[in-house]
């Protein structure tokens, strides 16, 4: 798989959704900022690393802003944001 | 049942997941129209993941995919197919060949993937002039074709003619689209009405509609959909005089009679027909005879 070439985004700001930036970098290095952080944290920094893997990136910088969105949404932005750093 | 569809802009994923709590018979999640370009792709996967993983209720699942004279059509199919919407709506649909094209993908996409064929079906967007005038062939251009749909706004730019509330510019191709579905024996579904505000508008919109012969209507807001359920439903009235044909039919047989009659009416095949249709639908709506 490509490597993450370049930095992107995916995602909005609005509730129910996430916004990820990725760029690239040497390992893997996730943040999570999430109005669910004390709740919830660990497991959407799960959920983010689980996406990480199955998209096979093992170098990146990943800042999740997590707006309160479902599992299936920050799966979805995540991979977004792989895609466009990897330019496809 | 599919009364009512209501569509939902495919990158929103406040909309998409609280879609199914709007009254909606089905939601229509757009890839098409409500995303931009640069979110094509973002949208592609948030709508393959609430497909994927959100539970929906007895909500049915349209998605609208690009055009296929774009380059996103073949890729929203790839993402979409597998996980099964009830149907496809092709936009800019104007020609036999176009909904062949797209059929002829799905089926590529099946077997690839080991799908079941044919399950997805095909909704053409009918929204040009080409596309009124080859309604019935584009509606019998394959099996997998299993409703028509009117986008009027569309049809008016093509028209070069002002979308207007009465509607008089898209008449002939409101009643163009139900001849040719209803001749095909496919369904048919209504332009949404666009003032999301004028309650009354609506229902006059609907009604007109519905007296047309569409099976039902689309929606571009929440606020129309309680009224499109009730117009495109049968009434108290219409149901107890349904099960009174049929009564009345299950009578004339154990008496041997031939012709039978109802409050002095003739009752022929086709008021049967209509009288099926109408219990068939209150069952499905949960309404039974007591």
């Amino acid at each position: 798989m490509a490597d993450i070439i370049k930095r992107a985004t995916a995602g909005t700001m609005e509730s129910s959704d996430a916004y990820v930036e990725i760029s690239p970098a040497e390992g893997l290095e996730i943040s999570l900022e999430s109005v669910v952080q004390k709740q919830f944290g660990a497991a959407i920094e799960a959920v983010v690393a689980e996406v990480l893997e199955e998209c096979k990136v093992a170098n990146a910088k990943v800042t999740v802003i997590d707006k309160g969105a479902l599992d299936c949404v920050i799966r979805a932005r995540v991979e977004t944001a792989v895609m466009r750093g990897r330019g496809e | 049942m599919r009364r009512s569809m209501l569509f939902l802009p495919g990158n929103t994923p406040n909309m998409l997941i609280n879609g199914s709590r709007l009254g909606s018979d089905a939601l229509i999640f757009d890839l098409e129209d409500a995303v931009s370009p640069a979110e094509k792709d973002s949208a592609r996967v948030l709508v393959r993941n609430t497909l994927k993983y959100m539970d929906l209720g007895s909500c049915e699942i349209i998605v609208r995919i690009n055009s296929i004279d774009t380059d996103y059509w073949k890729k929203d199919i790839d993402a979409i197919l597998p996980y099964s919407p009830a149907l496809i709506l092709l936009p800019k649909t104007s020609c036999a060949q176009d909904a062949l094209i797209a059929d002829e993908y799905m089926t590529e996409v099946e077997q690839k993937l080991g799908l079941e064929q044919g399950k997805v079906k095909l909704m053409p967007l009918i929204e040009t002039a080409l596309g009124v005038e080859n309604a019935f062939s584009i509606a019998t251009a394959t099996k997998r074709v299993a409703a028509l749909f009117l986008g009027a706004e569309d049809l008016t730019a093509d028209l070069r003619c002002k979308r207007t509330k009465g509607g008089a510019e898209i008449n002939y191709a409101r009643t163009r689209l139900v001849m040719a579905a209803r001749a095909a024996n496919i369904d048919v579904y209504d332009t949404p009405f666009t003032d999301v505000n004028d309650d009354e508008g609506i229902r006059v919109d609907a009604e007109y509609a519905k007296a047309l012969g569409f099976t039902g209507k689309a929606s571009i807001s929440p606020r129309h959909v309680e009224v499109i359920n009730e117009v495109f439903s049968p009434s108290e009235r219409d149901i107890a005089y349904a099960y009174e044909v049929m009564e009345a039919i299950r009578i004339a047989k154990e008496q041997g009679r031939g012709v039978i009659s109802l409050h002095n009416k003739m009752i022929d095949a086709p008021i049967v027909a209509r009288a099926q249709q109408t219990i068939a639908m209150a069952e499905e709506m949960g309404i039974r005879r007591g």
